[in-house]
């Protein structure tokens, strides 16, 4: 075999494993998403976003537990997104190559790997220990915890990866070097910025265990953050994991309705980033 | 007429700041802007050293937290197998085990199917088609972890079980090093099993980031490579990768640092039994599964301070496994 | 972009303000759905919010000791000394039985007879097959299947393992030396599953396997489950009626600080492995008007709840200990002297 067709059939079989790869993706979530929508699809009726959360044997919907998701997550997502933003700026941008930038992305990556539950313990002895209540504040601040990381990672990356071109471009123009990373640098970076929040927000999205110490959960509809929220997961643990079959099912109705919502904001992310980039 | 050219008033404003530094107004900048530079700056700065000090303050309470039962076990603590809650005698080394075991699996699985779906995603894909699969693979990022972890129990498991533990089980050679390899309950809840689920887990996160990475990389270089007449794998393999080679190495430890700390997916396939996995297919437990098991009903102090432990102990672990990770890859690059 | 997070902000703010403050409390997850459903019919009757939600007893200690919730619920009563040093005064609400179930085709649920003993010899991992000598001779004539038993236990801690366990201690000698009773143990053989749905789904998929479950789980799950051999030496078979005539033969009366364990109770009726539950409130209120609150709930749980516990599998108590219980509330729960709730 001459050298060339060597070279072209190992490409070949690269493609074929790469496709694999995929096609194994794929079947995974067709797998788990048949199995959420068939269990889950049939609860959906109109009380899910009318009523709040049912005793068993009585009829009721998902109400409270959405509001309160809702309200927590983007609290959560608030915090991440600026703190993450901004600290991903500092350690692609002002702390690239310094030591302290090397700290700090070390302890960003432990931060990361830090379970959920311990999270939520942390931030018990911090918001709701020393106040004698669990609240929505707690809860927002627990998955802000640990969304950050991920916001932080994933913006440095790509912040590292923009040109420098375009840095220096800027610069010698005259731009301060703030200008140049909000005007220049964040806006090319637009979409992988979203993808950092995106990723955030799918972690945040389906976690129960920091938010069962913190914002505890909800029987009743409540949209006062200083008070104990409902929020889907919890509803969802509490529920799936019960004797009683209209609790079950409620339960994967709160599950699809998680996975649904991470694809619409994906969609939505990413057709208002296509939009922005055509002007 | 020179004179009249001489005494134009106009003078361009940024001659006087070409020597400054960097915190110089831009031309026609509002007034104040050097301040606005400072702040900036400093506002990442605070966010950055924020975001250490919320760490910091992490490790701390979980320390303090865990000094108890560190006092009471000593050193033991992290080889004993015993988990008793009754005689009051904890050891770590079974969730230790459990925890190395499923996430290095895990990333052995969920790596080579991410570079592979990202790599298809971005070289391979008919144009039409990219943009849904990659939707649909940060959808799988969506799901709820809870769900994996039911869907783990009840479709993976019993399949697990009847499809490949039954036929290993069935056809070893007895006292054979196959057997021995595989053995324990075929129930689909094992160490295996549950590294699956984390790999399937793991994977979009990876994916995601993976291909946006390679979408970084400037089209000119990827033509260069192709205009010498190397085949997509040679481009991917000598010029793609190696671009994006440092931010790679940060997925990789995006998708580590999640495996080490998933509870709920974990929790229910791992069969949570305290010792220390005897093959790939027994039972096991992760310190995530075993703080989330028992943290709610553990009411002894010392039981509680245990659990803090291994929380504890769970930082130390990732801090060991990335910067042993970095040093490697530091080493690899020379 | 600045506009929308200001907007955000003010979103925030908003959200922040006045909604009704609810009681609130936490523990055990056993009776978390009779709880719910009478707090739904509570405050569609009265109004009033009180929010429970399930975290486990050790949680519901752990939050009543450290006052972020109005009550705490546990499945493992506080002994009398450990309340006195925690100013806490506990009271039962509902009863409930845990049930050993299996899984062996061909048999019927109840046609198993199990003694404590030999259950515990079970979960010891002494007895390794179905038709053993020892199970045998508690079933003759039941075509035992050619099994090895598959022990599963569960893996997080909960007030169902504690009774459990407790009962297994009192009934073998090696159990209690051996492994002791704790809502956690170090099980010597066995798999975990997660919750009472962990320990279902492995029984189910597992032929041979036998676990322990929450009354409701056995029921709504249809599984087979086993008649157990109490202490007047009848083999009962769990049922509401079973988990309420242990609960009529139990001695409320001589229970200082209503420490008591339901298990092995001497009435012929009676499932032997059955338990209360427990509400935890301090004896002296910071906030009388929310232990009135509290109070006043239970008060209409024991007069008008007892339906709607049963339609869930529940037991309610016997009608002379409400009695009892209603008539220590007035002593022991106060407010700078006086009592802050009087039931009638």
């Amino acid at each position: 075999m001459t050298r060339a067709a060597y070279r072209r059939a190992f490409n070949g079989v690269f493609v074929v494993l790469c496709s694999i790869a995929t096609f194994i993706a794929l079947s995974a979530l067709v797998m788990i998403l048949w199995t959420l929508l068939s269990k889950g699809l049939g609860g959906i009726d109109g009380m899910i976003f009318t009523h709040d959360q049912p005793a068993p044997g009585s009829p009721g919907g998902l109400r409270n537990a959405i509001v309160g998701s809702l309200i927590m997550c983007a609290l959560g997502m608030a915090i991440a997104l600026v703190i993450g933003i901004l600290a991903g700026t500092w350690l692609a941008e002002y702390g690239a190559g310094t030591k302290y930038g090397h700290v700090v992305r070390f302890f960003n990556d432990v931060l990361i790997s830090a379970p959920s539950i311990l999270i939520g313990l942390f931030v018990y002895e911090l918001l709701v220990a020393p106040f004698h209540g669990f609240s929505g504040y707690a809860g927002g601040v627990a998955l802000a915890f640990l969304a950050t990381p991920i916001v932080v990672r994933t913006t440095e990356d790509i912040l590292s990866l923009q040109p420098g071109a375009l840095r220096e471009a800027g610069m010698a123009l005259g731009a301060s070097r703030a200008f140049v990373i909000r005007k220049i640098i964040w806006k090319s970076a637009r979409t992988g910025l979203l993808t950092a929040g995106l990723l955030g927000f799918a972690r945040i999205s389906g976690e129960t265990a920091p938010l069962l110490f913190t914002s505890l959960g909800n029987q009743f509809y409540n949209h006062n953050l200083s008070q104990p929220m409902a929020s889907l997961p919890t509803t969802i643990f509490q529920f799936a994991l019960s004797a009683y079959d209209d609790w079950q099912r409620l339960a994967w109705v709160g599950a699809l309705l998680i996975a649904v919502a991470v694809l619409f904001i994906n969609i939505v992310g990413r057709v208002l980033a296509r939009e922005t980039h055509r002007s | 007429m020179g004179a009249e050219t001489l005494s134009l008033p106009r003078r361009p404003l940024y001659e006087s700041n070409m020597a400054t530094t960097e915190l110089a107004s831009p031309r026609g900048a509002p007034p104040g802007h050097a301040l606005g530079e400072v702040i900036f700056r400093y506002a990442c700065l605070g966010a950055a050293t924020f975001l250490l000090a919320a760490l910091g303050g992490v490790v701390v309470s979980l320390f303090i937290g865990g000094l108890p039962a560190f006092r009471t076990f000593g050193f033991g603590f992290l080889t004993s197998t015993t988990w008793n809650p009754v005689t009051e005698v904890y050891g770590a080394a079974g969730p230790i085990a459990g925890t190395l075991i499923t996430s290095f699996l895990s990333l052995l699985v969920a790596l080579p199917l991410a570079l592979g779906v990202s790599v298809f995603l971005v070289e391979f894909c008919p144009p039409r088609l990219s943009r849904p699969i990659a939707i649909a693979v940060e959808l799988l990022a969506g799901i709820p972890s809870i769900v994996y972890g039911m869907w783990g129990l009840f479709v993976l498991a019993p399949w697990f079980a009847a499809h490949v533990q039954m036929p290993i089980a069935m056809n070893a050679a007895p006292g054979g090093w196959v057997e021995w390899i595989f053995r324990g309950t075929p129930n689909g809840a094992n160490i295996f099993t549950a590294s699956l689920i984390l790999a399937i887990m793991i994977l979009p996160y990876m994916a995601a980031v993976f291909r946006e990475l390679f979408l970084t990389v400037p089209p000119q270089v990827r033509e260069a490579a192709y205009g010498l007449g190397c085949t997509p794998f040679e481009v991917i393999k000598a010029v793609v990768i190696p671009y994006v080679r440092k931010g790679m190495i940060g997925v990789i430890m995006l998708g580590l640092g999640r495996a080490l700390g998933e509870t709920m997916a974990v929790t229910f396939i791992i069969g949570n039994s305290h010792g220390f996995p005897h093959s790939l297919f027994d039972s096991g437990s992760t310190i995530a599964s075993t703080v989330a098991n028992e943290f709610a009903e553990a009411t002894s102090d010392l039981h509680t301070s245990a659990l803090i432990a291994l929380g504890f102990l769970l930082f130390v672990i990732t801090f060991i496994v990335l910067a042993v990770a970095r040093l490697l890859l530091r080493e690899a690059k020379v | 972009m600045l506009k929308m997070f200001v907007a955000g902000v003010g979103a925030f703010a908003i959200a922040s303000t006045a909604a009704a403050a609810d009681i609130s409390g936490a523990g055990a997850t056993f009776p978390a759905p009779v709880y719910a459903k009478w707090a739904e019919a509570y405050k569609a009757q009265t109004g009033v919010g009180l929010n429970y939600q399930a975290i486990g007893s050790g949680g519901g200690i752990k939050q009543i000791k450290a006052k972020t919730v109005d009550f705490g619920a546990s499945d493992k009563p506080l002994k009398p000394d450990e309340l006195a040093a925690s100013g806490l005064y506990q009271f039962p609400t509902v009863v409930g039985g845990v049930v050993p179930v299996m899984n062996l085709p061909g048999i019927a649920p109840g046609q198993i007879k199990l003694s404590g003993a030999l259950l515990g010899d079970i979960f010891l991992g002494k007895v390794t097959k179905w038709n053993a000598p020892e199970i045998a001779a508690l079933n003759k004539g039941v075509p035992l299947p050619n099994l090895p038993i598959t022990v599963v236990h569960r893996s997080d801690g909960s007030g169902t393992s504690f009774l459990f366990t407790s009962y297994l201690a009192m009934k073998n000698a090696e159990w209690g030396s051996k492994v002791g009773a704790s809502d956690s143990v170090q099980w010597p053989t066995g798999l975990g599953g997660k919750g009472n749905d962990g320990v279902s789904a492995f029984v189910k998929q597992t032929a041979g396997a036998i676990g322990y479950v929450e009354y409701a789980y056995a029921k709504q799950n249809h599984s087979t489950f086993a008649s157990m051999q109490n202490k007047a030496g009848k083999f009962v078979q769990p049922t509401a009626a079973a988990f309420g005539a242990a609960a009529a033969s139990a001695p409320w009366l001589k229970s200082p600080g209503n420490y008591i364990l339901l298990l092995d109770q001497p009435s012929a009726a009676a499932w032997p492995i059955t338990g209360a539950t427990f509400i935890l409130m301090y004896r002296n209120q910071e906030n009388p008007a929310n232990g009135a609150q509290v109070l006043k709930f239970f008060e209409w749980g024991y007069n008008k709840g007892d339906a709607l516990a049963a339609s869930l599998d529940y037991v309610p108590l016997p009608a002379n200990v409400k009695g009892l219980l209603k008539k220590q509330w007035a002593k022991s729960i106060t407010a700078g002297g006086k009592p802050v709730y009087v039931a009638k």
